[in-house]
């Protein structure tokens, strides 16, 4: 157990290091100027700001730098939002995007595998395509769509509800029943396949044959096995959910980090990306091994 | 436990949504104004932003010497200053501060402040990214202190200088900038076309020969240069940005630098000893030398000398760029200059004089002013705050306005003009815009290279259409580059005009259309930006023959292109900082930071340096309007049309007038309850 946690940190920090690194001399390839404004840049201007930033020194030397500074815990400041430290913008952000993730998560969770276990139960019959036909609504119809619809129908009609904004407790629930279908509709999918190919196993059968009660064999017998392909894909998906969605936040107006992945591209905010990207490998890391080491919790057969 | 957590989840739902009134119902009893104001601010420091949006704050936590009236342009009312008075012609003006002002703090505002953030915004030092330093370059002295002209600051300002300075200025100081290096280098000597050699030839002698692409290198080393290409190297430079190294070597061959007849040799020998003892003293601060014409003469009263008559200086002090900064609270977190890394523009440290003061700031989510008690006018200011939302989506913005989310918003989209036309009739203002959107043209490509080409250009686009059609926001076809405002009587020389357009297009000496090169139209990559360059694209196509190729490129890139000149046409846009037909018309001076069109015209600069210096109000708008003919003729700018402003505002909020520069004067502004 402990190797095996020990083996995943390695491997977690190797990933991490090469993800820095190769998006490091990424980011340097995207066409286009930092300090580029509507407002001309003088060229002793640019300079200025090159040494400031340190962009003027060899791209090599540059990233040992930056390296240096992340050991150092320091993140660098933002190019784009000058005066601020891109750890603050990441401490301001993260905690609105893992209040709206965590919500949307246990949501998905809510609705996506109880809808997985009616379809596998009642597979081949209505039930089933009704609920897949949901999941896969839920993976086509993208945020863009849903979160104007639900602005429109939902927020608009009922007084009690913002159309956008972060300020009162229910403006968390129409972002998070946004973010929550994708999830739900991809746990639905992956709870039915798993559970179908456990209630074809001969154990299964051999209850089923002794008379044990449905509700009993599915909970005791059949969901853990058949979760075990859900529990993979929660990890990653838990890692990207809580580090905010664009769209979502555009829509809603939520002040999370999703905007600051997609606008710290295009106005190439070099410190702002890499401090995401780090950030953001050290969550999934995280999360693959809290999955990895929930798996081996539901299989034995993992554990030895 | 099941049943707990449902009744828990209940109660709970229950608690977070008991308010059943709107945003909106909330402010108006709070008595604050809930605007719209479409993305982060990039900072709040008014020396170093440049964005509308950001003014849009600072113009309710600052106050500069005057402020705008709320009910009509061009018109300004006591704001620092209590009152001013000007010398005749304008060029010296005594502004006397209202001794009751004061910073949110408490501390009195006084002259000091002003001089301190006028000395502030023209830093000389490069790590100063300062953006708008050249709107106080109409104090004078202003752009020699901010560029480093030393000649000018150690030679001119010294009366015990044996030459007069008339005679002395006409010494290359600051670079002959005809000579770009980087341009010419692109050629051997013997390929030069004669207008090449022309900007060379005031400094070859007869029958000498250059190595161009010695002089344009990185990091040249001059001394291994030949003395024409000396001369050439150094001229191209100018006197004040030469080095300590280059300026001993020139003492001794003072020749290789163009001086005036009248300079004698112990004087040029004098010259070049200062700017030299400068660079050994290690290039001091040179505020005092320069004598930049601002003067607080005691804690109330800021004298300002000016470098011409300015009949409009009080529109200007307007301006965010010259409002003050809290001396004692820049200097507690950094020194004059520090740019960014000085933290004095963050929540609670922030400290203004104008009529709010800072109390949120959050990234990306709310910035909130709040009324500021030590205002000296607090009494008039009827809001007790403001909160701006950094709304980017605009759907979304309209969607909140009409949940009542909202009292003003940032903008409206032309898709959803007509809807808002229909469904907030009351609510939907349009109202005109000091604003112009118009295509830079490279003049250096082919086909642009012909006046003619371009002005066809010009004629062929219906600018009707593309108003009516597809902005639908009321905005006007542009007969040039400065929008309608005030006395000024603009040449008007651009229309739609096919069949001329076409009769142009034949004298131009193409042939045919089909032996035009390919011409490629730069837009950024906005859905607004491609529907407006398809229908250039398909107006060209119609009444010229001519089919360019769109070219969209994200926002960063589509600047960076046009700053490198690395375009042949491209849409753009300004927007006048001040009502002064100069805002439109000095950017595009040769090689001005904002003009990339590699145009220039020494008519035309000529006629706006008369225009400096010019006092008669009528006289002056007269030259200016000549200025811009001259550019209308050479048509290195195609304008399409004048901006407009539509936007959402709720009936109950008042004082909330047109005005065209859409500044509005937050104090003024009220909230009317039912």
């Amino acid at each position: 157990m402990l190797k095996v946690i020990l083996s995943r940190l390695l491997q977690t920090i190797v990933v991490v290091f090469l993800l820095l690194t190769f998006t490091f001399f990424a980011v340097r390839q995207i066409p286009g100027n930092p300090f580029a404004t509507e407002k001309a840049t003088s060229p002793e201007e640019q300079a200025a700001l090159e040494a400031y930033y340190g962009l003027d020194k060899p791209l090599f030397i540059q990233y040992v730098n930056y390296l240096g500074n992340i050991a150092q815990g320091d993140f660098g400041d933002s190019l784009a939002m000058k005066g601020r430290k891109v750890s603050t913008l990441i401490s301001e952000a993260f905690p609105v995007s893992l209040k709206l993730g965590l919500i949307s998560l246990c949501l998905g969770m809510g609705i996506g595998i109880p809808l997985g276990i009616i379809a596998a139960l009642y597979h081949n019959r209505w039930q089933d395509y009704s609920a897949m036909i949901i999941a896969m609504a839920g993976i086509c119809i993208v945020a863009f769509v849903l979160g104007p619809l639900f602005q429109l129908l939902i927020a608009r009609p009922l007084s009690l509800l913002n159309v956008a904004g972060w300020n009162r407790g229910s403006d968390l629930l129409l972002p998070s029943i946004t973010l929550c279908f994708g999830v739900a509709a991809y746990l639905a999918r992956l709870t039915r396949g798993g559970m179908l190919d456990v209630l074809s196993q001969d154990y299964i059968r051999t209850a089923r044959a002794k008379g044990v009660p449905t509700l009993q064999i599915i909970t005791r017998h059949a969901l853990r096995p058949a979760l075990m392909p859900a529990v993979t894909f929660l990890g990653p998906a838990f890692a990207s959910i809580i580090t905010g969605s664009f769209v979502v936040e555009n829509i809603f107006l939520v002040p999370g980090m999703g905007q600051h992945f997609v606008l710290g591209i295009t106005s190439k905010d070099y410190n702002l990306v890499l401090g995401l990207v780090l950030f953001y490998g050290i969550l999934m890391g995280i999360a693959n091994l809290l999955s990895d080491i929930a798996l081996i919790f539901m299989d034995p057969k993992l554990r030895s | 436990m099941l049943r707990n957590t449902i009744s828990l989840t209940l109660a709970s739902l229950a608690l977070i949504s008991c308010e059943t009134r709107s945003d909106v119902e909330i402010a108006n009893e709070e008595n604050i104004l809930i605007i719209g104001n479409s993305n982060e601010p990039k900072g709040l420091d008014p020396h170093l932003v440049s964005g509308v949006l950001e003014s849009k704050i600072i113009r309710a936590l600052f106050e500069g010497l005057c402020v705008d009236d709320p009910m009509k342009n061009s018109s300004s009312l006591p704001g620092a200053a209590t009152h001013w008075e000007s010398s005749d012609d304008f060029t010296e003006w005594t502004f006397h501060l209202n001794p009751e002002a004061k910073w949110s703090d408490g501390v009195p505002v006084t002259a000091h402040d002003f001089a301190f953030s006028y000395r502030r915004l023209l830093s000389p030092d490069p790590n100063w990214p300062a953006k708008y330093a050249e709107m106080l370059y109409f104090l004078d002295n202003g752009e020699a202190y901010h560029r480093n002209q030393f000649g000018k600051i150690l030679c001119k300002n010294d009366p015990t200088f044996p030459l007069e300075w008339d005679i002395l200025k006409e010494a290359n100081f600051t670079g002959d900038q005809k000579l770009n290096l980087g341009n010419l280098a692109k050629k051997t000597f013997a390929e030069l076309e004669e207008s090449d050699l022309k900007k060379l030839q005031p400094y070859l002698k007869e029958g000498e020969t250059l190595n161009l692409a010695k002089l344009s290198a990185e990091n040249v080393d001059f001394k291994s240069l030949s003395d024409p290409e000396k001369r050439i190297y150094f001229n191209s430079i100018g006197i004040d940005k030469l080095s300590k190294d280059q300026l001993t070597y020139l003492k001794s061959q003072p020749d290789l630098i163009a001086w005036t007849e009248g300079v004698p040799a112990e004087i040029r020998q004098l010259v070049l000893d200062r700017i030299i003892a400068h660079h050994e003293a290690g290039k001091p601060n040179l505020w005092e030398q320069a004598q930049v014409g601002v003067n607080a003469a005691d804690d109330f009263t800021l004298k300002l000398k000016l470098r011409g008559p300015i009949p409009f200086l009080t529109e200007i002090t307007k301006h965010y760029t010259w409002y003050p900064v809290p001396k004692h609270i820049v200097l507690k977190h950094g020194e004059i200059n520090t740019a960014f890394s000085s933290p004095w523009t963050r929540p609670g440290n922030l400290v203004s004089n104008g009529p709010f003061k800072l109390k949120t700031w959050r990234t990306n989510h709310l910035i909130e002013v709040e009324k500021n008690p030590h205002y000296w006018d607090h009494d008039t200011v009827s809001l007790s705050g403001i909160r701006y939302l950094p709304i980017q989506n605009y759907y979304t913005e309209t969607r909140m306005f009409g949940d009542d989310q909202l009292h003003v918003t940032y903008s409206v989209p032309s898709e959803l003009i007509p809807m808002a036309q229909e469904k907030y009739p009351e609510q939907f203002r349009q109202e005109d815009y000091v604003g112009v959107r118009f295509l830079r043209v490279n003049i250096k490509n082919t086909p642009f290279d012909n006046p003619k080409v371009r002005r066809a250009f010009a004629l062929a686009i219906d600018q009707e259409a593309i108003c009516n059609k597809i902005l639908q926001g009321g905005q006007k076809p542009a007969s040039g580059i400065v929008p309608p405002f005030g006395d000024y009587v603009p040449p008007g020389l651009i229309y739609f005009d096919p069949e001329k357009a076409k009769a142009l297009l034949a004298e131009s000496g193409y042939e045919s259309t089909s032996s035009f090169p390919e011409i490629d139209l730069l837009t950024s990559n906005t859905d607004s930006g491609l529907r407006e360059a398809e229908s250039l694209q398909a107006m060209w196509q119609k009444h010229l023959g001519i089919k360019v190729r769109i070219v969209q490129r994200e926002w960063t890139t589509y600047l960076q292109k046009q700053y490198d000149k690395d375009y042949d046409i491209c849409v753009g846009g300004w927007i006048g900082d001040y009502l002064d037909p100069t805002t439109f018309l000095e950017m595009w001076v040769t090689d001005g930071g904002n003009n990339n069109t590699n145009w220039g015209s020494d008519e035309f600069e000529t006629l706006l340096k008369k225009a400096e210096n010019t006092a008669d109000v009528p006289t002056r708008m007269g030259i200016l309007s000549q200025a811009e003919r001259i550019i209308l003729e050479d048509t290195p700018v195609l304008p399409i049309y004048w901006y407009t402003t539509n936007y959402l505002i709720r009936s109950e909020v008042k004082n909330w007038n047109p005005l065209l520069l859409n500044n509005q004067p937050y104090k003024f502004v009220k909230i009317e309850k039912p």
